[in-house]
C-alpha cells in the first residue's frame, strides 16, 4: 500500500476520517424522539437512534459511555449535537466527545420538553451543518485509515477467497504501519490456537486467551444446545458450514499470513497505536461494526459468503464475496467480486490489490453497497440486564 | 475447469466450487502444493459444500485447513455429502 494516497477529511486531533457526518447523538432511548426531530428539521444531519441508556451499571454502563463517546469522537464524524433527558450523562457525553476538539453541544430534555430542545437543538445543528459542508478534503496516506475486519454469513467460499483476500490486504495494511482491528470472540473457537501464535508477545497472547476463554465460560454458562443455527448461523450451514470449528478456520484466514497482533481491546476501546488489534465482540455484525465504530474505525472490509446485507451509520462498510452465485443473485450488495479465486483465475494478491482499490475509492467518496441502499444498522452491545 | 479445492493435502474432505451431480468424476487441487487431484464423487454436492476423500467412521475426527473440524456421527462414504448430518463440532 505504498504511496497510495486518499483524499479525506483531517480531523482537529489529526485523526483522517472518510466521511462527514453532523451525528444528532441521543444519550438514551426516550431521547430518540427528540434527536429524530432535529434530524427531520435539518438536513443533512444523521440521527443514531438505539435502545439503552438507561439505568445500566458497572462494566455495561462503562461500555455504554464508551459506545456513546467513542461514536461521536469518529473521525468520520464532523460534529455532534447530543440529546439526554437530563444534563449530567448528557455533559458526560459531550465532555468525552470534546477531547477530540470537535464542535459538540449538549441539550437535555427535563424542565423544557421535547419541543423547545428540538428547537435549541436544531438551530445548533444547522450551525454545525453548515461549517461541516465548507470542510475541504485534504491529500492524507491510506496508511493512515484505522481498518476494521468482520465477515457475515460466511460459507465455505469465504475461507477460501473473500477472507483470504481481507488478509493479503491486513498483511499490507499493517506492514504499512497501518492500523486495524479482528475480533468475533466466539467465532475463533476451534481456531484460537492460531490466533494465539499470532500474538506479538507473551502478555498479548494471554490477554486474548482470557477474552477467548471468557466468552467460552458464556457460552457453557448459557447454552441450551451446540448452538447449531446461531453459531454457525442457519445461513452458514445452508452454505455449507457444518461446525463452528469449520467457520472460525475460515474466518481467521482474515487476519493475514504474516501480520502479528500488537494488543487486545475491550468492545469499543480505541487501538493506542497502528498494527493489527484483537477486540473483545460479539460476533453479530451489526453489534461487531458499531463497536469498531465507536473504537474510531473508518472503513469496515466485510467478507460474505451467503450474502450479508448490513451497513453502518458512520462506519462505510465494503462488502467483498468469493461465492459466484452470491456476487449474482445479491449483486446490489457486493462492492468487490473474488470470486475467481476459486478457479484459479485470480490470486489472492490480485484480490488484495483489488480491494486496496476499492477502498481508496470508499475513501474518496464512492458511496459503498451498504450507503447507497440505506443500510445504517447502529446496534450497541449490552452486556446484561439494567438494573 | 476446477470442481472442488482442499485446504491442505491432509484434509480429509474438499469442498465444491461448483454444484457436482452424483457421480461425476471430479477434478481439484490443494491450495499447498497446487497439485491437481481427482475425486469420484457420489451424491449431488452443491457449491460450498463438502465431500469425503475417504470413508470415515463414526468417532473420527475430520481435518480442514489441516485442523481439526469435527467428529463423525454417522458412517461417511468416499465421495459422500459432509454436513449436519453426521459432522458435529467437538467443541460446544
Amino acid at each position: 500500500m505504498q504511496a497510495r494516497k486518499i483524499h479525506a477529511y483531517r480531523r482537529e486531533n489529526g485523526r483522517v476520517g472518510v466521511r462527514n457526518h453532523v451525528v444528532i447523538l441521543p444519550v438514551d432511548d426516550i431521547s430518540n424522539a427528540a434527536s429524530e426531530g432535529v434530524a427531520n428539521n435539518v438536513k443533512g444531519t444523521l440521527a443514531l437512534p438505539h435502545s439503552y441508556g438507561r439505568l445500566q451499571f458497572g462494566e455495561d454502563l462503562d461500555l455504554f459511555f464508551r459506545t456513546m463517546i467513542g461514536t461521536g469522537s469518529n473521525p468520520n464524524v464532523a460534529a455532534v449535537v447530543v440529546i439526554g433527558i437530563e444534563a449530567g450523562w448528557t455533559k458526560r457525553i459531550v465532555d468525552g466527545i470534546a477531547k477530540t476538539g470537535k464542535p459538540v453541544e449538549g441539550f437535555a430534555i427535563e424542565g423544557r420538553g421535547d419541543i423547545q430542545t428540538i428547537a435549541d437543538a436544531s438551530y445548533r445543528a444547522k450551525e454545525f451543518v453548515q461549517w461541516a459542508t465548507e470542510l475541504q478534503l485534504t491529500e492524507c496516506d491510506l496508511s493512515e485509515l484505522y481498518i476494521s475486519v468482520k465477515c457475515g454469513e460466511s460459507d465455505t467460499t469465504t475461507g477460501l477467497a473473500s477472507c483470504p483476500t481481507v488478509g493479503n490486504l491486513i498483511d499490507k495494511h499493517c506492514s504499512n504501519n497501518g492500523t486495524a482491528s479482528f475480533g468475533e470472540t466466539t467465532e475463533l473457537t476451534g481456531g484460537e490456537h492460531i490466533v494465539a501464535a499470532k500474538a506479538a508477545n507473551e502478555t498479548v497472547r494471554k490477554q486474548f486467551m482470557a477474552s477467548f476463554e471468557d466468552y467460552q465460560k458464556l457460552v457453557f454458562t448459557e447454552k441450551t444446545n451446540d448452538l447449531s443455527e446461531s453459531q454457525p448461523t442457519k445461513g452458514n450451514i445452508a452454505g455449507g458450514l457444518t461446525t463452528i470449528e469449520e467457520k472460525a478456520l475460515g474466518n481467521i484466514e482474515k487476519l493475514g499470513r504474516k501480520t502479528k497482533f500488537v494488543g487486545c481491546l475491550k468492545p469499543a476501546e480505541a487501538p493506542t497505536g497502528p498494527g493489527l488489534w484483537f477486540m473483545d465482540t460479539s460476533s453479530a455484525a451489526a453489534e461487531a461494526v458499531t463497536l469498531w465504530a465507536a473504537s474510531g474505525a473508518v472503513v469496515h472490509l466485510f467478507p460474505t459468503g451467503q450474502g450479508n446485507v448490513i451497513g453502518n451509520p458512520i462506519e462505510p462498510v465494503i462488502k467483498l464475496s468469493g461465492n459466484p452465485k452470491t456476487v449474482k443473485t445479491m449483486k446490489e450488495h457486493i462492492d468487490l467480486d473474488v470470486s475467481a479465486i476459486l478457479q484459479g483465475e485470480m490470486t489472492l494478491d490480485q484480490a488484495g490489490d483489488a480491494l486496496i482499490d476499492m477502498v481508496v475509492r470508499t475513501a474518496n467518496g464512492r458511496f459503498t453497497a451498504a450507503e447507497a441502499l440505506g443500510h445504517r444498522e447502529f446496534v450497541m452491545t449490552k452486556l446484561y440486564r439494567s438494573a | 475447469m476446477i470442481h472442488f479445492l482442499v485446504h491442505d493435502p491432509s484434509d480429509d474432505v474438499a469442498v465444491a466450487v461448483v454444484d457436482i451431480s452424483a457421480g461425476a468424476n471430479c477434478t481439484g487441487r490443494d491450495l499447498v502444493t497446487n497439485k491437481e487431484i481427482k475425486h469420484t464423487v457420489t451424491q449431488d454436492i452443491p457449491l460450498g459444500h463438502k465431500f469425503a476423500r475417504h470413508d470415515c467412521a463414526v468417532g473420527d475426527t475430520l481435518k480442514k485447513y489441516g485442523t481439526e473440524i469435527g467428529k463423525v456421527v454417522h458412517p461417511i462414504k468416499a465421495g459422500q455429502h459432509v454436513h449436519v448430518h453426521n459432522l458435529k463440532t467437538k467443541r460446544w
